[in-house]
Protein backbone atom coordinates (compact mmCIF):
# COMPACT_ATOMS: atom_id res chain seq x y z
CA UNK A 1 0.00 0.00 0.00
CA UNK A 2 2.98 2.30 0.77
CA UNK A 3 3.92 2.51 -2.15
CA UNK A 4 0.78 3.62 -3.29
CA UNK A 5 1.40 6.86 -1.88
CA UNK A 6 5.19 7.66 -2.08
CA UNK A 7 4.98 11.17 -4.13
CA UNK A 8 2.37 12.18 -1.75
CA UNK A 9 2.45 15.88 -0.73
CA UNK A 10 0.35 18.25 1.25
CA UNK A 11 -0.50 21.13 -0.78
CA UNK A 12 1.13 24.27 -0.76
CA UNK A 13 -1.43 27.16 0.19
CA UNK A 14 -0.52 30.90 -0.46
CA UNK A 15 -1.46 32.11 3.91
CA UNK A 16 0.82 32.95 5.78
CA UNK A 17 1.45 33.43 9.27
CA UNK A 18 2.39 37.45 10.78
CA UNK A 19 5.65 37.63 12.43
CA UNK A 20 6.79 40.41 14.96
CA UNK A 21 10.02 39.01 15.52
CA UNK A 22 12.12 36.08 15.11
CA UNK A 23 14.23 36.34 18.37
CA UNK A 24 12.25 34.85 19.84
CA UNK A 25 9.88 34.38 17.71
CA UNK A 26 6.63 36.28 18.00
CA UNK A 27 3.80 35.69 15.81
CA UNK A 28 -0.32 36.30 15.64
CA UNK A 29 -2.71 34.03 16.75
CA UNK A 30 -6.20 34.68 15.64
CA UNK A 31 -8.72 33.56 18.06
CA UNK A 32 -12.28 34.47 18.45
CA UNK A 33 -15.85 32.69 19.40
CA UNK A 34 -19.37 33.36 19.42
CA UNK A 35 -21.47 32.19 22.74
CA UNK A 36 -24.66 31.32 22.61
CA UNK A 37 -25.18 33.01 25.80
CA UNK A 38 -28.79 32.08 27.84
CA UNK A 39 -29.52 35.10 30.48
CA UNK A 40 -31.83 32.45 31.79
CA UNK A 41 -33.37 33.54 34.91
CA UNK A 42 -32.18 37.52 34.35
CA UNK A 43 -34.11 37.12 31.24
CA UNK A 44 -36.93 39.07 32.72
CA UNK A 45 -34.84 42.27 33.56
CA UNK A 46 -33.78 42.49 29.70
CA UNK A 47 -37.01 42.06 28.19
CA UNK A 48 -38.12 44.88 30.86
CA UNK A 49 -35.72 46.94 29.45
CA UNK A 50 -37.06 46.47 25.70
CA UNK A 51 -40.33 47.50 27.65
CA UNK A 52 -39.31 50.50 28.58
CA UNK A 53 -38.65 49.27 32.84
CA UNK A 54 -35.72 48.48 34.93
CA UNK A 55 -36.93 45.69 36.77
CA UNK A 56 -35.33 44.63 40.14
CA UNK A 57 -36.01 42.26 42.78
CA UNK A 58 -37.75 41.76 46.24
CA UNK A 59 -36.82 39.47 48.82
CA UNK A 60 -39.99 37.49 49.97
CA UNK A 61 -38.67 36.83 53.45
CA UNK A 62 -36.67 39.40 54.27
CA UNK A 63 -38.35 42.35 51.85
CA UNK A 64 -34.49 42.78 51.01
CA UNK A 65 -34.43 45.19 47.71
CA UNK A 66 -32.09 44.47 45.13
CA UNK A 67 -31.82 46.78 42.17
CA UNK A 68 -29.25 44.84 40.24
CA UNK A 69 -31.81 41.98 39.90
CA UNK A 70 -30.93 38.11 41.65
CA UNK A 71 -33.17 35.41 41.74
CA UNK A 72 -32.46 34.72 45.10
CA UNK A 73 -31.67 36.67 48.19
CA UNK A 74 -27.96 37.69 49.01
CA UNK A 75 -28.88 38.28 52.94
CA UNK A 76 -31.50 35.28 53.81
CA UNK A 77 -31.44 32.86 50.62
CA UNK A 78 -35.38 33.23 49.75
CA UNK A 79 -36.21 33.66 46.34
CA UNK A 80 -37.33 37.05 45.12
CA UNK A 81 -39.84 38.28 43.20
CA UNK A 82 -39.92 40.69 40.03
CA UNK A 83 -40.38 44.61 41.28
CA UNK A 84 -39.98 47.76 38.53
CA UNK A 85 -37.52 50.07 39.77
CA UNK A 86 -38.32 53.66 39.88
CA UNK A 87 -37.21 56.02 36.96
CA UNK A 88 -35.46 58.52 39.10
CA UNK A 89 -32.34 58.26 41.14
CA UNK A 90 -29.25 59.64 42.39
CA UNK A 91 -25.52 59.25 41.22
CA UNK A 92 -24.30 56.89 44.44
CA UNK A 93 -20.84 56.96 42.95
CA UNK A 94 -19.08 57.98 39.19
CA UNK A 95 -16.42 58.36 37.26
CA UNK A 96 -15.24 59.10 33.76
CA UNK A 97 -13.17 56.17 32.03
CA UNK A 98 -10.62 57.90 29.25
CA UNK A 99 -9.34 54.46 28.83
CA UNK A 100 -11.10 50.95 28.53
CA UNK A 101 -11.05 47.69 27.74
CA UNK A 102 -10.16 47.07 23.99
CA UNK A 103 -14.26 46.04 23.58
CA UNK A 104 -15.24 49.60 24.83
CA UNK A 105 -12.08 51.68 23.44
CA UNK A 106 -13.64 53.40 20.83
CA UNK A 107 -16.91 54.74 23.33
CA UNK A 108 -14.46 56.61 25.59
CA UNK A 109 -14.37 59.40 27.53
CA UNK A 110 -18.15 57.51 28.97
CA UNK A 111 -18.67 58.01 32.68
CA UNK A 112 -19.87 55.43 34.78
CA UNK A 113 -22.51 55.65 37.57
CA UNK A 114 -23.31 53.61 40.20
CA UNK A 115 -27.37 54.84 40.98
CA UNK A 116 -29.55 54.47 44.33
CA UNK A 117 -33.20 54.14 44.19
CA UNK A 118 -35.91 54.95 47.32
CA UNK A 119 -36.74 51.83 48.42
CA UNK A 120 -34.18 49.82 47.40
CA UNK A 121 -30.93 48.98 49.21
CA UNK A 122 -28.49 48.03 46.44
CA UNK A 123 -27.10 49.98 43.63
CA UNK A 124 -27.49 50.00 39.73
CA UNK A 125 -24.23 50.17 37.52
CA UNK A 126 -24.85 52.45 34.28
CA UNK A 127 -23.71 55.11 32.16
CA UNK A 128 -24.78 58.72 32.14
CA UNK A 129 -24.99 61.28 29.39
CA UNK A 130 -26.05 64.63 28.48
CA UNK A 131 -23.79 66.21 31.33
CA UNK A 132 -20.09 67.85 31.42
CA UNK A 133 -18.08 65.01 32.83
CA UNK A 134 -17.23 68.03 35.37
CA UNK A 135 -20.47 68.60 36.52
CA UNK A 136 -21.57 64.72 37.42
CA UNK A 137 -21.82 64.65 41.04
CA UNK A 138 -22.73 62.38 44.13
CA UNK A 139 -25.85 62.66 44.96
CA UNK A 140 -27.21 64.16 41.39
CA UNK A 141 -30.65 63.48 40.41
CA UNK A 142 -31.09 61.17 37.66
CA UNK A 143 -33.42 59.69 35.50
CA UNK A 144 -33.53 56.56 33.09
CA UNK A 145 -34.19 57.32 29.32
CA UNK A 146 -34.17 53.78 27.18
CA UNK A 147 -32.92 53.03 23.23
CA UNK A 148 -35.95 52.47 21.07
CA UNK A 149 -33.90 49.78 18.94
CA UNK A 150 -33.56 47.23 22.10
CA UNK A 151 -30.00 45.73 22.17
CA UNK A 152 -30.53 43.21 25.09
CA UNK A 153 -27.79 44.97 26.58
CA UNK A 154 -27.56 46.82 30.07
CA UNK A 155 -27.09 49.49 27.93
CA UNK A 156 -29.99 49.31 26.94
CA UNK A 157 -30.92 51.95 29.94
CA UNK A 158 -28.60 54.77 30.55
CA UNK A 159 -29.34 58.17 32.60
CA UNK A 160 -29.49 61.74 32.13
CA UNK A 161 -29.64 64.35 34.87
CA UNK A 162 -33.06 65.22 35.85
CA UNK A 163 -34.32 69.09 35.28
CA UNK A 164 -34.44 71.55 38.11
CA UNK A 165 -38.03 71.42 38.25
CA UNK A 166 -38.71 67.68 38.20
CA UNK A 167 -39.24 66.77 41.95
CA UNK A 168 -35.76 64.68 43.04
CA UNK A 169 -36.48 61.41 44.45
CA UNK A 170 -35.09 60.17 48.31
CA UNK A 171 -32.77 57.61 47.77
CA UNK A 172 -31.32 56.14 50.58
CA UNK A 173 -27.23 57.06 50.91
CA UNK A 174 -27.04 60.23 48.98
CA UNK A 175 -29.56 62.81 49.52
CA UNK B 1 -3.20 21.49 62.33
CA UNK B 2 0.87 21.05 62.25
CA UNK B 3 3.16 24.27 62.75
CA UNK B 4 3.96 25.43 58.80
CA UNK B 5 7.14 26.48 57.94
CA UNK B 6 7.47 28.65 55.21
CA UNK B 7 12.07 27.22 54.27
CA UNK B 8 12.44 29.24 50.69
CA UNK B 9 11.02 31.54 47.95
CA UNK B 10 11.91 32.89 44.67
CA UNK B 11 11.05 34.95 42.35
CA UNK B 12 12.12 36.11 38.53
CA UNK B 13 11.32 39.81 38.00
CA UNK B 14 8.68 40.91 36.84
CA UNK B 15 8.46 42.48 33.53
CA UNK B 16 5.58 44.24 31.12
CA UNK B 17 6.75 41.49 28.59
CA UNK B 18 9.51 38.61 28.72
CA UNK B 19 9.03 36.79 25.63
CA UNK B 20 12.06 35.36 25.88
CA UNK B 21 10.74 32.96 28.50
CA UNK B 22 7.02 30.81 28.24
CA UNK B 23 5.09 30.37 31.96
CA UNK B 24 7.30 27.23 32.25
CA UNK B 25 10.99 28.56 32.20
CA UNK B 26 9.88 31.74 34.61
CA UNK B 27 8.57 29.28 37.26
CA UNK B 28 11.76 27.05 36.74
CA UNK B 29 13.50 30.20 37.17
CA UNK B 30 11.95 31.28 40.14
CA UNK B 31 11.64 27.43 41.49
CA UNK B 32 15.66 26.96 41.12
CA UNK B 33 16.10 30.14 42.73
CA UNK B 34 14.28 28.81 45.64
CA UNK B 35 15.63 25.34 45.68
CA UNK B 36 19.44 26.72 45.65
CA UNK B 37 18.81 29.20 48.93
CA UNK B 38 18.58 25.68 51.28
CA UNK B 39 21.35 23.49 49.17
CA UNK B 40 20.39 19.98 51.26
CA UNK B 41 16.74 20.64 49.84
CA UNK B 42 16.51 18.16 47.19
CA UNK B 43 13.39 17.11 44.51
CA UNK B 44 12.83 13.69 46.48
CA UNK B 45 11.22 15.61 49.50
CA UNK B 46 8.87 17.36 48.10
CA UNK B 47 5.12 16.11 48.14
CA UNK B 48 3.65 17.83 45.70
CA UNK B 49 2.43 21.44 44.71
CA UNK B 50 -0.12 24.00 44.36
CA UNK B 51 -0.47 25.98 41.15
CA UNK B 52 -1.33 29.86 41.01
CA UNK B 53 -2.50 31.65 38.03
CA UNK B 54 -5.59 33.41 37.34
CA UNK B 55 -6.63 33.54 33.31
CA UNK B 56 -6.37 31.07 30.54
CA UNK B 57 -7.76 33.77 28.43
CA UNK B 58 -4.05 35.61 28.79
CA UNK B 59 -2.28 32.18 28.75
CA UNK B 60 -4.32 30.50 25.51
CA UNK B 61 -3.64 27.44 27.01
CA UNK B 62 -6.18 25.45 28.94
CA UNK B 63 -4.33 23.33 32.13
CA UNK B 64 -1.12 25.17 31.98
CA UNK B 65 -0.45 24.42 35.63
CA UNK B 66 0.66 20.83 34.46
CA UNK B 67 2.85 21.61 31.89
CA UNK B 68 4.61 23.70 34.81
CA UNK B 69 4.56 20.16 37.06
CA UNK B 70 5.97 18.55 34.25
CA UNK B 71 8.48 20.93 33.19
CA UNK B 72 9.77 21.40 37.26
CA UNK B 73 9.92 17.30 36.80
CA UNK B 74 7.45 17.12 40.10
CA UNK B 75 5.15 14.64 38.09
CA UNK B 76 3.69 12.03 38.60
CA UNK B 77 2.89 13.74 42.30
CA UNK B 78 -0.18 15.95 43.29
CA UNK B 79 -0.78 18.76 42.19
CA UNK B 80 -3.39 21.37 41.60
CA UNK B 81 -4.66 24.75 40.48
CA UNK B 82 -5.82 27.52 42.64
CA UNK B 83 -7.58 30.40 40.86
CA UNK B 84 -9.43 33.38 42.47
CA UNK B 85 -8.42 36.47 40.41
CA UNK B 86 -6.25 39.47 41.82
CA UNK B 87 -5.67 36.78 44.82
CA UNK B 88 -5.05 33.92 43.34
CA UNK B 89 -1.24 33.87 44.70
CA UNK B 90 -2.56 34.33 48.13
CA UNK B 91 -5.40 31.63 47.91
CA UNK B 92 -2.18 29.45 46.28
CA UNK B 93 -0.05 30.75 49.46
CA UNK B 94 -2.91 29.86 51.69
CA UNK B 95 -3.33 26.64 49.51
CA UNK B 96 0.01 25.20 50.29
CA UNK B 97 0.13 26.07 53.81
CA UNK B 98 -3.28 23.61 53.78
CA UNK B 99 -1.20 20.95 52.46
CA UNK B 100 1.10 20.91 54.76
CA UNK B 101 -0.79 21.81 58.16
CA UNK B 102 -3.51 18.85 57.46
CA UNK B 103 -0.64 16.43 57.33
CA UNK B 104 -1.30 15.51 53.71
CA UNK B 105 2.19 16.77 52.70
CA UNK B 106 5.62 17.50 54.65
CA UNK B 107 6.92 19.39 51.77
CA UNK B 108 4.72 21.35 49.34
CA UNK B 109 5.56 23.86 46.56
CA UNK B 110 3.09 27.08 45.46
CA UNK B 111 3.86 27.82 42.24
CA UNK B 112 2.35 30.97 40.31
CA UNK B 113 2.93 32.94 36.93
CA UNK B 114 0.79 35.05 34.50
CA UNK B 115 1.80 35.96 31.14
CA UNK B 116 0.11 39.09 30.35
CA UNK B 117 1.89 40.48 27.48
CA UNK B 118 0.45 37.86 24.98
CA UNK B 119 -2.08 40.82 24.24
CA UNK B 120 -2.09 44.57 24.00
CA UNK B 121 -2.88 46.67 26.94
CA UNK B 122 -6.60 47.10 26.19
CA UNK B 123 -7.23 43.94 25.15
CA UNK B 124 -5.92 42.48 28.47
CA UNK B 125 -7.85 45.16 30.63
CA UNK B 126 -11.28 43.76 28.78
CA UNK B 127 -9.76 40.21 29.95
CA UNK B 128 -9.40 40.96 33.38
CA UNK B 129 -12.65 43.01 33.06
CA UNK B 130 -14.39 39.93 32.14
CA UNK B 131 -13.99 38.91 36.19
CA UNK B 132 -17.08 41.56 36.65
CA UNK B 133 -20.48 40.43 36.09
CA UNK B 134 -20.78 39.80 32.04
CA UNK B 135 -24.69 39.99 32.58
CA UNK B 136 -24.87 43.11 34.18
CA UNK B 137 -21.27 44.96 34.97
CA UNK B 138 -18.96 43.97 31.69
CA UNK B 139 -21.29 45.27 28.86
CA UNK B 140 -21.79 48.85 30.71
CA UNK B 141 -18.15 49.59 29.92
CA UNK B 142 -16.26 46.61 31.90
CA UNK B 143 -12.90 47.98 32.85
CA UNK B 144 -11.45 47.69 36.38
CA UNK B 145 -9.38 50.77 37.15
CA UNK B 146 -13.34 52.33 36.32
CA UNK B 147 -14.50 50.48 38.90
CA UNK B 148 -11.41 50.81 41.32
CA UNK B 149 -12.41 55.02 40.39
CA UNK B 150 -15.69 54.79 41.76
CA UNK B 151 -15.13 53.44 44.69
CA UNK B 152 -12.74 55.75 45.50
CA UNK B 153 -14.81 58.41 44.70
CA UNK B 154 -17.14 57.37 47.50
CA UNK B 155 -14.24 57.17 49.97
CA UNK B 156 -13.33 60.68 48.59
CA UNK B 157 -17.08 61.53 49.81
CA UNK B 158 -17.50 59.83 52.68
CA UNK B 159 -14.03 60.25 54.61
CA UNK B 160 -12.51 63.42 52.45
CA UNK B 161 -9.79 61.24 51.03
CA UNK B 162 -7.54 63.69 48.52
CA UNK B 163 -5.90 62.66 45.53
CA UNK B 164 -2.82 64.03 47.04
CA UNK B 165 -2.83 61.48 50.08
CA UNK B 166 -3.21 58.93 47.10
CA UNK B 167 -0.03 60.15 45.43
CA UNK B 168 1.73 59.93 48.51
CA UNK B 169 1.50 56.24 48.13
CA UNK B 170 2.55 56.23 44.74
CA UNK B 171 5.49 58.40 45.67
CA UNK B 172 6.68 56.31 48.87
CA UNK B 173 6.17 52.54 46.71
CA UNK B 174 7.81 53.84 44.12
CA UNK B 175 10.45 55.34 45.75
CA UNK B 176 11.00 51.85 47.99
CA UNK B 177 11.47 50.41 44.38
CA UNK B 178 14.97 52.08 43.77
CA UNK B 179 16.63 50.20 46.73
CA UNK B 180 14.61 46.77 45.02
CA UNK B 181 16.31 45.54 42.08
CA UNK B 182 13.29 43.06 41.06
CA UNK B 183 10.99 45.62 41.01
CA UNK B 184 10.01 46.95 37.51
CA UNK B 185 9.26 50.81 37.76
CA UNK B 186 11.21 52.25 40.73
CA UNK B 187 10.98 56.37 40.17
CA UNK B 188 11.55 59.36 42.59
CA UNK B 189 8.06 61.05 42.18
CA UNK B 190 6.25 64.25 43.62
CA UNK B 191 2.89 64.72 44.28
CA UNK B 192 2.82 66.96 40.85
CA UNK B 193 3.85 64.44 38.44
CA UNK B 194 1.60 61.70 39.80
CA UNK B 195 -1.42 64.06 39.69
CA UNK B 196 0.21 65.14 35.92
CA UNK B 197 -0.07 61.58 34.68
CA UNK B 198 -2.30 60.81 31.91
CA UNK B 199 -6.35 60.02 33.31
CA UNK B 200 -7.21 57.00 32.99
CA UNK B 201 -10.40 56.95 34.94
CA UNK B 202 -10.57 59.87 36.93
CA UNK B 203 -9.42 60.39 39.94
CA UNK B 204 -6.75 57.67 38.87
CA UNK B 205 -4.12 58.96 36.81
CA UNK B 206 -1.74 56.48 34.99
CA UNK B 207 0.45 56.55 38.11
CA UNK B 208 -1.87 55.84 40.83
CA UNK B 209 -2.23 51.93 38.55
CA UNK B 210 -0.24 48.89 38.59
CA UNK B 211 1.33 47.41 35.67
CA UNK B 212 -0.08 44.33 33.70
CA UNK B 213 3.27 41.87 33.73
CA UNK B 214 4.85 39.05 32.98
CA UNK B 215 6.59 37.01 35.91
CA UNK B 216 6.35 33.97 38.30
CA UNK B 217 7.41 33.00 41.80
CA UNK B 218 7.72 30.55 43.63
CA UNK B 219 7.29 29.66 47.76
CA UNK B 220 8.38 26.10 49.52
CA UNK B 221 6.09 24.99 52.92
CA UNK B 222 7.53 22.01 55.18
CA UNK B 223 7.09 20.73 58.68
CA UNK B 224 9.61 21.02 61.35
CA UNK B 225 11.08 18.09 60.94
CA UNK B 226 11.31 18.74 57.31
CA UNK B 227 12.35 22.05 58.22
CA UNK B 228 14.91 20.62 60.10
CA UNK B 229 15.92 17.92 58.27
CA UNK B 230 16.81 20.08 55.01
CA UNK B 231 18.85 22.51 56.78
CA UNK B 232 16.83 25.54 56.36
CA UNK B 233 18.15 28.49 58.16
CA UNK B 234 15.85 30.53 59.58
CA UNK B 235 12.89 28.88 58.56
CA UNK B 236 9.59 31.38 58.72
CA UNK B 237 6.43 29.99 61.01
CA UNK B 238 2.69 30.67 59.37
CA UNK B 239 1.19 31.79 61.94
CA UNK B 240 -2.23 33.39 60.90
CA UNK B 241 -4.58 32.55 57.55
CA UNK B 242 -7.99 34.53 56.82
CA UNK B 243 -9.66 34.88 53.64
CA UNK B 244 -13.10 36.51 52.93
CA UNK B 245 -15.39 37.17 50.23
CA UNK B 246 -18.03 39.53 49.11
CA UNK B 247 -20.35 40.29 46.20
CA UNK B 248 -19.23 40.16 42.54
CA UNK B 249 -21.27 42.90 41.78
CA UNK B 250 -20.08 46.55 43.47
CA UNK B 251 -23.49 47.16 43.17
CA UNK B 252 -24.63 44.46 45.50
CA UNK B 253 -22.56 45.36 48.43
CA UNK B 254 -24.71 46.24 51.74
CA UNK B 255 -24.97 49.35 53.77
CA UNK B 256 -24.88 47.61 57.30
CA UNK B 257 -22.53 47.62 60.06
CA UNK B 258 -18.40 47.42 60.36
CA UNK B 259 -17.61 44.17 60.89
CA UNK B 260 -15.28 45.67 63.68
CA UNK B 261 -11.41 44.58 65.04
CA UNK B 262 -10.62 43.51 68.59
CA UNK B 263 -9.38 47.40 68.90
CA UNK B 264 -12.20 48.70 67.57
CA UNK B 265 -16.14 49.51 69.21
CA UNK B 266 -19.20 49.41 67.62
CA UNK B 267 -19.74 53.78 68.70
CA UNK B 268 -16.61 54.05 66.58
CA UNK B 269 -18.24 53.95 63.81
CA UNK B 270 -22.11 54.83 64.63
CA UNK B 271 -23.12 56.74 61.16
CA UNK B 272 -20.86 54.75 58.76
CA UNK B 273 -22.55 52.61 56.27
CA UNK B 274 -20.57 49.53 55.84
CA UNK B 275 -19.04 48.36 53.43
CA UNK B 276 -20.61 50.16 50.81
CA UNK B 277 -18.39 50.59 48.10
CA UNK B 278 -15.93 52.61 50.23
CA UNK B 279 -14.60 49.56 51.87
CA UNK B 280 -13.52 45.82 51.13
CA UNK B 281 -15.85 44.09 53.60
CA UNK B 282 -14.01 40.46 52.80
CA UNK B 283 -10.76 42.43 53.65
CA UNK B 284 -11.67 43.17 56.72
CA UNK B 285 -13.27 39.15 57.15
CA UNK B 286 -9.27 37.87 56.18
CA UNK B 287 -7.89 40.08 58.82
CA UNK B 288 -10.01 39.38 61.19
CA UNK B 289 -9.92 35.77 61.03
CA UNK B 290 -5.68 36.03 60.15
CA UNK B 291 -5.30 38.23 63.57
CA UNK B 292 -7.67 35.99 65.37
CA UNK B 293 -5.34 33.10 65.12
CA UNK B 294 -1.87 34.85 65.35
CA UNK B 295 -3.23 36.36 68.18
CA UNK B 296 -2.53 40.01 67.09
CA UNK B 297 -4.68 42.53 69.17
CA UNK B 298 -3.19 45.89 68.07
CA UNK B 299 -1.92 45.10 64.71
CA UNK B 300 0.22 48.30 64.52
CA UNK B 301 1.98 47.08 67.68
CA UNK B 302 1.74 43.67 66.52
CA UNK B 303 3.74 43.86 62.87
CA UNK B 304 6.22 45.01 61.67
CA UNK B 305 6.00 45.59 58.21
CA UNK B 306 3.08 44.66 55.33
CA UNK B 307 2.86 44.04 51.81
CA UNK B 308 -0.18 44.40 51.01
CA UNK B 309 -2.05 44.45 47.46
CA UNK B 310 -1.83 48.15 46.22
CA UNK B 311 -2.96 47.44 42.51
CA UNK B 312 -4.23 51.35 42.97
CA UNK B 313 -3.41 54.02 44.97
CA UNK B 314 -6.81 54.08 46.03
CA UNK B 315 -7.04 50.25 47.45
CA UNK B 316 -4.08 50.54 50.00
CA UNK B 317 -5.68 53.11 51.71
CA UNK B 318 -8.73 51.55 51.49
CA UNK B 319 -6.99 48.32 53.12
CA UNK B 320 -5.38 50.40 55.16
CA UNK B 321 -8.07 50.77 57.00
CA UNK B 322 -9.72 47.35 56.21
CA UNK B 323 -6.72 45.61 58.14
CA UNK B 324 -7.08 48.04 60.99
CA UNK B 325 -3.70 49.80 60.90
CA UNK B 326 -6.60 53.11 61.15
CA UNK B 327 -10.24 53.53 61.63
CA UNK B 328 -12.21 53.82 58.66
CA UNK B 329 -11.88 57.27 57.22
CA UNK B 330 -8.70 57.63 58.46
CA UNK B 331 -6.23 55.60 55.54
CA UNK B 332 -5.57 58.83 53.76
CA UNK B 333 -4.09 60.57 56.73
CA UNK B 334 -2.17 57.39 58.21
CA UNK B 335 0.17 57.99 54.71
CA UNK B 336 -0.27 61.84 54.70
CA UNK B 337 1.62 61.54 58.08
CA UNK B 338 4.39 58.83 56.59
CA UNK B 339 3.42 56.58 59.32
CA UNK B 340 3.44 53.63 56.30
CA UNK B 341 6.58 54.91 54.77
CA UNK B 342 9.67 53.21 55.62
CA UNK B 343 10.83 53.92 59.47
CA UNK B 344 7.15 54.83 59.79
CA UNK B 345 5.00 53.63 62.71
CA UNK B 346 4.27 50.53 59.95
CA UNK B 347 5.98 49.98 56.84
CA UNK B 348 3.48 49.12 53.84
CA UNK B 349 5.02 47.71 50.80
CA UNK B 350 8.72 48.41 51.78
CA UNK B 351 9.43 46.45 48.33
CA UNK B 352 7.41 48.81 46.12
CA UNK B 353 4.34 46.45 46.18
CA UNK B 354 2.67 46.09 42.95
CA UNK B 355 2.54 49.80 42.03
CA UNK B 356 6.46 49.09 41.56
CA UNK B 357 6.87 45.84 41.00
CA UNK B 358 4.20 45.14 39.15
CA UNK B 359 1.12 42.49 39.07
CA UNK B 360 1.49 39.44 36.68
CA UNK B 361 -1.73 38.27 38.77
CA UNK B 362 -0.89 34.34 39.13
CA UNK B 363 2.64 35.40 40.92
CA UNK B 364 1.91 38.43 42.62
CA UNK B 365 0.53 36.82 45.85
CA UNK B 366 3.84 34.81 46.16
CA UNK B 367 6.12 37.68 45.42
CA UNK B 368 4.40 39.13 48.50
CA UNK B 369 5.64 36.30 50.62
CA UNK B 370 8.82 36.04 49.18
CA UNK B 371 9.45 39.59 49.88
CA UNK B 372 8.08 39.17 53.71
CA UNK B 373 10.36 35.74 53.73
CA UNK B 374 13.34 37.96 53.34
CA UNK B 375 12.38 40.74 55.49
CA UNK B 376 11.92 38.08 58.40
CA UNK B 377 14.96 36.00 57.64
CA UNK B 378 16.67 39.45 57.65
CA UNK B 379 18.63 38.38 54.39
CA UNK B 380 17.24 41.44 51.93
CA UNK B 381 20.81 42.26 51.46
CA UNK B 382 21.44 39.50 50.39
CA UNK B 383 18.75 38.82 47.95
CA UNK B 384 18.69 42.29 46.42
CA UNK B 385 22.04 42.66 45.45
CA UNK B 386 23.42 43.80 48.06
CA UNK B 387 21.02 46.46 48.89
CA UNK B 388 19.52 46.20 52.34
CA UNK B 389 17.84 50.07 52.59
CA UNK B 390 14.40 48.23 52.72
CA UNK B 391 15.28 45.37 54.96
CA UNK B 392 12.87 46.28 58.22
CA UNK B 393 15.58 46.33 61.62
CA UNK B 394 13.99 43.41 63.90
CA UNK B 395 11.45 41.98 61.67
CA UNK B 396 9.73 39.27 64.24
CA UNK B 397 6.28 39.38 62.19
CA UNK B 398 4.45 40.56 58.49
CA UNK B 399 1.84 40.49 56.91
CA UNK B 400 0.74 39.59 53.61
CA UNK B 401 -2.55 40.51 52.19
CA UNK B 402 -3.57 39.53 48.42
CA UNK B 403 -6.82 40.75 47.03
CA UNK B 404 -9.45 40.04 44.17
CA UNK B 405 -11.82 41.91 41.58
CA UNK B 406 -13.34 44.70 43.52
CA UNK B 407 -12.81 43.25 46.53
CA UNK B 408 -14.15 39.55 45.81
CA UNK B 409 -11.24 37.37 47.32
CA UNK B 410 -8.66 38.72 49.65
CA UNK B 411 -6.68 36.54 51.93
CA UNK B 412 -4.55 37.86 54.75
CA UNK B 413 -1.69 35.72 56.51
CA UNK B 414 0.70 36.44 59.29
CA UNK B 415 4.52 35.12 59.51
CA UNK B 416 6.77 35.19 62.10
CA UNK B 417 10.34 35.02 62.81
CA UNK B 418 12.33 32.12 64.29
CA UNK B 419 16.03 33.77 64.56
CA UNK B 420 16.86 34.12 67.69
Amino acid sequence: MADKHKDFKLPETDSGTIVFNTDPLIIKYHYEIDYIHSYAEDTPFFVGLSQGKMMGSRCTKCNYGFATPRSHCMECGAPTTWEQLPNQGRVHTYTTCYFGGEAFLNETPFTLILVEFAGFDTLFLSRIVGVDFEKVKIGMPVKAQYLRNSKFKPTDVYFVPMQDDEPAPHTPYSN
Amino acid sequence: MRPVYMVSGGITKFRKANPNQDFRLMVKDSFDYAMRDVPNLTMDMIDGSVASYFSDHFTRQLMAGIMVQDYLGLVPRPGKRIEGGGATGGLCFQGGWESVASGRMDVCVAYGFETMSHVNTWKGNEFIALASDVNFDFPVGGFYSGYYAMMVQRHMHEFGTTVEQMAKVSIKNHGNALHNPYAQSPAKLTVEDVRNATMVANPLTLLDICTMSDGAATVIFATEEMATKMGAVDPVLVTGIGSGTDAMRMADRPHGKVLLLDHETESDYKDLKYPGVHSFRGGRNATRLAYKMAGIRNPIEDLSFVELHDAYTSSEIQTYEDMGFCKYGEGGKFIEDGKSELGGVLPVNPSGGLLACGHPVGATGLMQAVFAFWQLQNTIGKHLGGDDFIQVKNAKRGAIHSHAGTGTYITVSIMESTRS
